[in-house]
């Protein structure tokens, strides 16, 4: 059943227009991987669909609910939840409070702070600890801890390798299983191609605001991403 | 010598109102980013509503706390969702117009209800009050029970802010207001119950003003700045530091008075800028940079 639709998105900045009509499709259970380069609009998509940058057209369907314009503090509390690109813990609270506060919209659901502490065992002794003290696995660990502490239908993730040493990122990933398991939709946005199309079950290819490929990771080849992603 | 410990204890004990005056301010600084110029016309707009109520009423000023405080409190939250929120553009200059222009019609609206004539909250006999401690050491009752209602306000506020729900996410919000709306957190409505806690202190700030001193309807600007100067010396978003600025305020104040009359404002202002110059980030700095 498709949970995410959105169709004709467009979105500016400004004069500046960085999404010229998205049309995506997420089902249940589904894992999508957004790829393109710097500057493609994947982070506007996203920051689009979590409610904090209003289109200027087009729509997004949310669980058969039109959420478009819907401010962010409302999306997240419909199951929409977005792990936001360079983290963001807030540095105020402690590595607990930054995931008890993720679970402020009170939705019900399976996570926990006992569960995100058995999939994430070191943040558990480090749970007294500002979260801007921890390494940056570990506050990537905390943000999505936090993020699923708000028990979404669909996990957004912006650049979650961003800053990291491979060894790390792979650890990250390898947690992705479990998040599936509960049924959550995921989608992982990232420049680096290989981790992404590795857990993705589809993928799209974004290039200056518009998809420029859309597929299945094991039926595309690699020249025709490279195409799409580089635009040449 | 004496004289001199009576004065010290006396120059701390001033510390607590001012601390009430600052509290409101740090806290509506803190959690919005918001400096409202108009603080201090809201605390005498408090004292003049409960100037009003008591003399009306004829009931105990300490009573009518019953009543300022929440009624002050709502116009906050009213003030916060109606004007305040349309000028947190991101520009800190706007709010300071808004809250400046906020100001000029405080001090033109009690003027033309209440006229400029000075007023003081009559409060039977508890102001002049003294607490004898022996060797000639005394304490006035009053500003022991301003002093000990500040502790009372630091102390709930930082219960509030580091035990509760609502204290996390004002904190959260306080750090990085967009990623706080991602958790679901309202920031309109946050901002509204921030200003309605910092109206609500400085409805209580406002009564025990009246009760001390004598106010009138352009009196607002000199208490800001004590409240401006507690707030720096204690270093921005500590609030204890902030009760430790306005000691440091009500000490050198009642130093200053002492040596000449004249020299007891000049005295807080020149402590303030010491502090200013030795340590620019105040003497419990919390924030952190952004």
């Amino acid at each position: 059943m498709t949970l995410l639709r959105t169709r004709d998105l467009v979105v500016h900045y400004g004069d500046f227009q960085a999404l010229f009509g998205i049309g995506m499709e997420i089902a249940d259970g589904e894992t999508i991987a957004i790829i393109g380069s710097n500057g493609a609009g994947k982070s506007t998509f996203l920051r689009s669909l979590a409610g904090l940058l209003a289109p200027s057209s087009g729509r997004i369907e949310f669980a058969g609910v039109d959420i478009t314009g819907m401010p962010a503090n409302r999306v997240v509390a419909s199951g929409l939840a977005l792990v936001p690109e360079g983290r963001k813990l807030f540095p105020s609270l402690s590595v607990e409070e930054n995931l008890l506060i993720g679970g402020y919209a009170k939705r019900k659901g399976p996570w926990s702070l006992e569960r995100i502490y058995r999939i994430f065992p070191d943040l558990k002794e480090k749970r007294r600890n500002p979260g801007t003290a921890l390494s940056g696995g570990q506050q990537q660990m905390v943000a999505i801890g936090r993020a699923l502490m708000s028990n979404p239908r669909l996990l957004l993730c912006d650049e979650l390798s961003l800053g990291l040493a491979p060894i790390v990122v792979k650890d990250i990933y390898a947690r992705l299983p479990e998040i599936l398991a509960e049924g959550t939709s995921v989608v992982v946005v990232e420049q680096d191609i290989g981790q992404a199309m590795k857990v993705a079950d589809r993928f799209y290819c974004l290039q200056e605001g518009h998809v420029s490929l859309a597929g299945k990771p094991g039926e595309v080849g690699r020249d025709q991403v490279s195409a799409a992603y580089f635009g040449v | 010598m004496v004289d001199w410990i009576n004065t010290v204890l006396q120059g701390l004990l001033l510390g607590g109102l001012y601390a009430l005056f600052a509290t409101g301010l740090s806290l509506s600084f803190g959690i919005m980013r918001l400096v409202n110029i108009a603080h201090g016309d809201m605390i005498v707009l408090a004292a003049y509503l409960a100037y009003a109520v008591v003399t009306h009423f004829g009931i105990n000023p300490f009573v009518a706390l019953l009543l300022i405080v929440p009624a002050m409190a709502a116009w906050g939250y009213v003030l916060q969702r109606v004007v305040l929120s349309r000028s947190l553009t991101g520009s800190i200059l706007t709010p300071l117009m808004v809250t400046l222009g906020l100001s000029i019609i405080t001090q033109n609206v009690l003027v033309s209800v209440f006229s400029a004539d000075s007023r003081a909250i009559p409060a039977g006999g508890v102001e002049t009050a003294a607490v004898p401690l022996g060797g000639g050491v005394t304490l006035g009752l009053y500003p022991l029970i301003v002093m000990a209602t500040a502790i009372g306000v630091i102390v709930g506020l930082q219960l509030l802010l580091g035990r509760t729900e609502l204290g996390r996410a004002f904190r959260a919000t306080s750090d990085d207001q967009e990623t706080a709306q991602l958790m679901g957190i309202d920031n309109r409505l946050l901002y509204g119950l921030a200003m309605a806690i910092a109206m609500g202190i400085v409805g209580l700030a406002g009564v025990y003003l009246g009760i001390r001193a004598n106010f009138d309807p352009s009196a607002g600007p000199s208490h800001l700045i004590y409240a401006f100067e507690a707030v720096v010396i204690g270093g921005l978003g500590s609030l204890w530091g902030t009760l430790a600025g306005g000691m440091i305020l009500g000490v050198s104040q009642s130093i200053g008075f002492r040596l000449d009359p004249g020299w007891g404002i000049l005295a807080s202002h020149l402590a303030f800028l010491a502090v200013l110059v030795l340590k620019p980030n105040g003497l419990f700095p919390r924030t952190r940079d952004r």
